[in-house]
């Protein structure tokens, strides 16, 4: 079933990034081209097929709670766009 | 010294016939006289390289060389290099200088390597061409006018044109493999969790995996040493004996079972590639291997449950560029989530947006049992294919990808057809299986073509042995470019 024009829109606002008009209309139709694609799928039965999530059945490993990190906020602060008294500065959320 | 394997590299540089320092100057140089031409570096920086061929001539020296000591190595642009501008191809981190060290940046470090410079690549290693660079795309040595494949192109292309002796690449649907086939190298992704995954900047976490492109099935052999290996801080990484991976390599192939999937050489495959396969496989059986016919019933679905499972995991992934933290921030900007628009829309290329959309979709309200769980149920009948197959092979031999290096723009507005060149590699991805690509020929136009070798779980040491063994039979491995323009 294709992609309206507004189900893209509702995708790139979840995604959190901005679309124009224009650009939706095109990324509308490679979209559907890949669905169609990916539509492939739906032929295959896979009733009582156990969902594989990973290459490997791999436990996940537990260790003692302890600090394995050293403080390195400036060297880590000293990349991001806007940093002041060691806080990361974004645009005023709460009025 | 251009064309040397890493073995005699190691012995120059031990009998002192060549310090590291110039050995780095001559990988420099020509790097300095065909970068502009081929764009397979994004960042070069002599001096650095200088100072650690220098620290390196002086452990040569004092009689304390380790495995790599001196040796340069191209690093793909997706492992963060300390002091060094990590980009992963995008203009999101343009202006990330990374501040600490991916797993296998030190592992490479504390063999002694000496880091050449910073290979060029699809933007996050989203692509089958290196087309989608932000750093522009990579030129193919065999013919300018032709991509090297992707997305690890930039450090294929490197070894083809003898600007590296030695790379690292990235694998998650066959960015290692199907760029050593377009460029006529040697490439190998590892088993899933073999080398960690640590300060590689992540796609789909599930399906990642770095390994080594070289030359030859040797080369590959003794960097796989260096770079495999257990590592705590990547949760997925295997905790086993090391091995050396050299072990096997002059083991006879008499009696190795290789099964031949016939649904790898159908519709789809080009005359001229299927040509160079079969003589390869001809060569094989002349070496003692003995053919086996199998079948992969369901790798015509690895496609398509990818390109639900990969951008699903990479929206998720990639939702950490939001331009607080590192990386790109839009410029103007009316509050916090207009910041967050402006700024994924503007840092990300059309094929890595493209991506991010496919995996919202797929992972949001109502549609993840139709295609993600959908697409997991797949993923385990492809491996189900491949425990069924290894009982009937030792390894698995076919084509890397189904046509020789395409032209630069050819596929580039039609995404589907561009996905379609990883038919025959991202079967080992979905599973976590061990594969490589090595040189076989030649089609048509003169292009190189890869033969694509893939074992079972943690039998790397096997596959390097097939592949050294048909390397000693063969030269394909040895031909370059000739004629690059710079």
């Amino acid at each position: 079933m294709p992609l309206s024009l507004e189900e893209v829109r509702r995708i790139a606002e979840l995604a959190r990034i901005g679309i124009s008009d224009a650009e939706a209309a095109a990324v509308q139709a490679q979209l559907n081209d890949i669905f169609e694609l990916i539509g492939r799928m739906q032929r295959v039965d896979t009733e009582g097929v156990e969902p594989m999530s990973h290459g490997q059945d791999l436990k996940l490993r537990l260790r003692e709670d302890f600090v394995t990190e050293r403080d390195q906020r400036e060297r880590f602060q000293s990349v991001a766009p806007k940093v002041e008294q060691g806080l990361y500065l974004v645009p005023k959320v709460i009025e | 010294m251009l064309n040397a394997s890493l073995k005699e590299l190691s012995a120059a540089l031990a009998q002192k016939k060549i310090s590291s320092a110039e050995l780095t100057k001559l990988f420099l140089d020509r790097t300095s006289r065909l970068n502009r031409a081929l764009n397979a570096f994004i960042t070069v920086e002599a001096e650095k390289s200088l100072a650690q061929a220098h620290a390196a001539d002086e452990l040569i020296a004092k009689g304390e060389a380790k495995a790599l000591t001196g040796i340069p190595v191209a690093h793909k642009d997706i492992f963060v290099t300390k002091g060094w501008r990590t980009t992963c191809g995008s203009k999101m981190l343009s202006n990330f200088v990374s501040p600490y060290d991916a797993y296998v940046i030190e592992r490479f470090n504390d063999a002694g390597a000496v880091i050449l410079g910073k290979t060029n690549m699809d933007e996050f290693a989203m692509g089958s061409s290196s087309e989608t660079s932000f750093y522009g795309p990579v030129k193919n040595p065999w013919n300018q006018e032709r991509v090297p494949g992707g997305s690890s192109g930039g450090s294929t292309a490197a070894i083809a044109a003898r600007m590296a002796p030695a790379a690292t690449g990235t694998d998650t649907g066959g960015s290692i493999r199907q760029p050593a086939a377009l460029s006529g190298v040697s490439g190998l992704k590892p088993t899933y969790g073999l080398v960690s995954r640590y300060g590689m900047i992540a796609f789909a976490s599930s399906l990642d995996q770095g390994g080594p492109i070289a030359k030859s099935a040797e080369d590959l052999a003794l960097l796989l040493n260096v770079m495999a290996g257990f590592d705590g801080r990547d949760s997925t990484s295997v905790e086993r004996a090391s091995e050396d991976y050299r072990r096997d390599l002059d083991r006879p192939l008499a009696g190795l079972r290789v099964g031949v999937p016939k649904e790898h050489f159908g519709q789809g495959l080009a005359s001229d590639v299927g040509k160079a396969i079969e003589a390869a496989l001809a060569q094989l059986d002349k070496l003692g291997a003995k053919r086996v016919s199998i079948s992969l019933p369901n790798s015509g679905l690895s496609v398509p449950a990818y390109y639900v499972i990969a951008p699903a995991e990479a929206s998720a992934n990639l939702s950490r560029f939001d331009g607080v933290r590192y990386g790109h921030r839009a410029k103007e900007y009316r509050d916090l989530a207009d910041m967050y628009f402006r700024t994924r829309a503007e840092g990300f290329g059309a094929e890595v947006r493209r991506r991010i959309l496919i995996g919202t979709y797929v992972l949001s309200h109502g549609y993840y049992d139709a295609y993600y769980l959908k697409a997991q149920k797949i993923r385990r009948l492809i491996a189900d294919d491949f425990v069924a197959a290894f009982k009937q092979c030792d390894v698995i031999a076919g084509p890397t990808a189904p046509t020789a290096a395409f032209k630069i723009g050819a596929k580039a507005a039609d995404p589907v057809q561009m996905y379609l060149n990883d038919i025959y590699t991202i079967p080992a991805n979905l599973a976590g299986l061990p594969a490589m690509s090595i040189p076989c020929g030649f089609g048509k136009d003169d292009l190189p073509v890869g033969l694509h070798i893939v074992g079972n779980y943690f039998s790397e040491a096997k596959m390097l042995n097939l592949a050294h063994q048909y390397q000693k039979a063969t030269d394909w491995h040895k031909r370059e470019p000739a004629g690059i323009r710079p």
